[in-house]
């Protein structure tokens, strides 16, 4: 809980909290901005290409140009769409995406027990906007608001390569969902609360959740993440080659842009979010000796930044360099491989943790826990082989059927 | 590690890129203009003699030949006192609508006089569909043989499209036959004069030469027989 909001609400508290929330949508409006920049130039120069470089100094002022372009266009709307939906789908895809902001701390002294609290204009507050008690799940809830927006996009397009678009969307994004809440749970573990604040409060002191989860909670939710973002090698909802743009074949204008925006400030808060559960949030070695608004602000802001950059980069590597995955390698990755490693891997978590709690041996206990999680994984997979020779079978049988030209 | 093949591949290309900008591909195009290939079919120029004369004849060959039916032409008697070409007509009508021309070269080679040719002009960005159609006036070339520059040509960045106004016909043998490769076939141009041949295809003349060699060595094989 915001400690700015444990006492009696008057205009100054009001007037901080409204500061912080035009402060954050101006911050993560120049990062998206300058994000789409980054993309574009990084993938540029991975091609040997120039990049954009006309707007502004290094071509910085590009997506600005664009935005106002688009603005500027006219708005096309499907005689066959329903009007309403069409016209709520985009916002309905951009407001989650900067919800999921609010509640990332992105500044703030967390070392040596110091849970985050800042003094702003006299009073004590976090640096997020807001520190909700179920903080995580909240996480989780937005970026589910966000299927929606792209659903319904595809589906009140009234035209087809939409539809399919958001039917593929909504598949993929629900799939990959538990993966992601799974992963999220390995680190609620060792956590022991939902808040955000509590999440980075509890990694201070180099004990960040990449290592103390045995980083694969890591790399279930950086794959998994990449699916909820549709960004390739994931982008099956936009396929360009075969679907034209996918659910906002149909957008133009500010509307598209609306969804544009939402995509790229989704990666923008989604490398936060991992930032946030894994690497600690803005926390890292401070000089006691600093002044006060070094050690509250600009250290934390820093390492805070200089993480997001990290995976930010991640995420512009793997769309230079991967390619699309077919729809049932998709399907495959998430329910056959991410889901079943991401929910032994909370079992073997829970049992070193169990024993560790109980006093009894943590290696035996791990030990019989990696035996459990194996037989499961050897029984999977023989479920797994023999269901792919009953649809062989099923294949050949309807192949026989039809006169044997399949 | 063969999953991870592939981001070795771009993180070395983007770190290549870093240090060494010569490796992008990419051109500013205003300021930089990538060398066109000598064969480069782009907009028309019509071409004049030494003497100033315009080399149309109005015979309407390259109207009657282009296969998207974009060349208007109309021929006029010569003024006795004052001809416009050498010989009885000239061209007194020429207009070229490049909203529908496809650059096949067919013009020019129907053209007996040689007095239609494709340059490396390339820039055809007009905003209205009267743009598009050129006449007569931008398309002769001027007092210096040079093609004239329209209000949307950007001539900058080292490019000179006067350098190759005819690249076709120097290229190229009359009928493809070889023995006339390299014989000079055209009359001279506005402020160039004659313009040399091209000299052959490098290309074909080091295919010839490998299959003389192998012929050689075939012979020398037969002897041995």
């Amino acid at each position: 809980m915001d400690p700015l909001l444990t006492g009696g609400i008057g205009w100054a508290e009001i007037g901080i909290v409204l500061l912080k929330v035009v402060v954050a949508f101006a911050a993560l409006m120049v990062g998206v901005m300058l994000m789409v920049w980054f993309e574009r130039k990084l993938i540029a120069d991975m091609q040997n290409r120039l990049g954009p470089n006309r707007a502004g100094p290094f071509g910085l002022l590009q997506t600005l140009a664009d935005g106002i372009k688009l603005f500027f266009k006219e708005d096309l709307q499907p005689e066959r769409s329903d009007p309403f939906v069409f016209k709520l789908a985009p916002y309905l895809s951009l407001v989650p995406a900067f919800l999921v902001f609010t509640v990332i701390p992105i500044a703030g002294n967390f070392n040596d027990g110091n849970d985050g609290v800042v003094t702003l204009l006299g009073h004590e507050t976090l640096m997020q906007v807001a520190d909700p008690q179920m903080g995580i799940l909240f996480v989780l809830a937005m970026s589910s608001v966000a299927v929606y927006g792209i659903m319904l996009a595809g589906w009140s397009s009234g035209s087809k390569y939409p539809l399919l678009g958001s039917v593929r969307a909504s598949a993929q994004m629900v799939s990959y969902e538990a993966a992601l809440g799974l992963s999220v749970a390995a680190v609620l573990l060792f956590a022991g609360t939902l808040s955000t604040n509590g999440i980075v409060a509890e990694q201070s002191g180099w004990r960040w959740n990449i290592w103390m989860t045995l980083l694969v909670p890591f790399l279930v939710f950086v794959v998994a993440s990449t699916a909820e973002l549709n960004r390739p090698p994931f982008d099956l909802v936009e396929a360009e080659q075969e679907l034209v743009g996918g659910f906002h074949t149909e957008y133009s204008s500010i509307r598209f842009a609306l969804f544009f925006l939402a995509e790229f400030m989704n990666t923008v808060t989604m490398s936060a979010v991992i930032v946030t559960l894994f690497l600690g949030g803005p926390a890292g070695p401070i000089p006691s000796g600093a002044p006060g608004w070094v050690q509250d602000y600009a250290l934390p802001f820093i390492y805070f930044f200089g993480k997001l950059v990290i995976f930010l980069f991640m995420y512009v590597s793997f769309r230079a360099t991967l390619p699309r995955f077919r729809y049932d390698q998709l399907m495959d990755l998430g329910w056959k491989f991410l889901i079943p490693l991401a929910l032994g891997w909370f079992l073997f978590l829970t049992a070193i943790k169990v024993a560790g709690d109980q006093g009894w041996n943590p290696v035996v206990a791990g030990v019989g826990a990696l035996v459990v999680i194996l037989i499961g994984a050897a029984l999977l997979r023989s479920s797994i082989r023999a269901s792919e020779g009953a649809e062989l079978e099923d294949v050949t049988a309807v192949g026989a059927d039809a006169g044997g030209d399949r | 590690m063969g999953y991870l093949d592939g981001f070795k591949i771009t993180i070395k290309k983007w770190a290549g890129t870093r240090t060494d900008s010569g490796r992008r591909i990419t051109l500013e195009y205003p300021e930089q203009v990538r060398p066109k290939p000598p064969r480069f079919h782009g907009r028309h120029v019509l071409n004049r003699y030494e003497d100033g004369m315009e080399k149309c004849i109005g015979c309407e060959l390259c109207a009657g030949v282009c296969p998207a039916k974009c060349i208007y032409v109309r021929g006029k008697d010569n003024d006795p006192e004052n001809p416009t070409s050498p010989g009885e007509r000239f061209g007194f009508v020429y207009e070229i609508n490049y909203l529908r021309c496809i650059h096949c070269d067919l013009c020019v080679e129907a053209c007996p006089t040689q007095a239609i040719t494709e340059s490396k002009l390339f820039e055809f960005a007009f905003t209205n569909r009267a743009d598009a159609i050129y006449t007569k006036a931008e398309l002769v070339v001027g007092d210096d043989g040079r093609p004239q520059q329209l209000p949307w040509e950007n001539w900058d960045g080292g490019f000179d499209p006067a350098q190759d106004t005819s690249g076709w016909m120097r290229a190229t043998s009359p009928g493809g036959n070889a023995e006339f490769e390299g014989i000079v076939a055209w009359a001279g141009e506005l402020g160039y004069g004659v313009r040399p041949a091209e000299g052959g295809q490098p290309l074909e003349a080091e295919q010839r030469a490998t299959r003389a060699a192998a012929h050689d060595d075939h012979d020398d094989h037969g002897g041995g027989h």
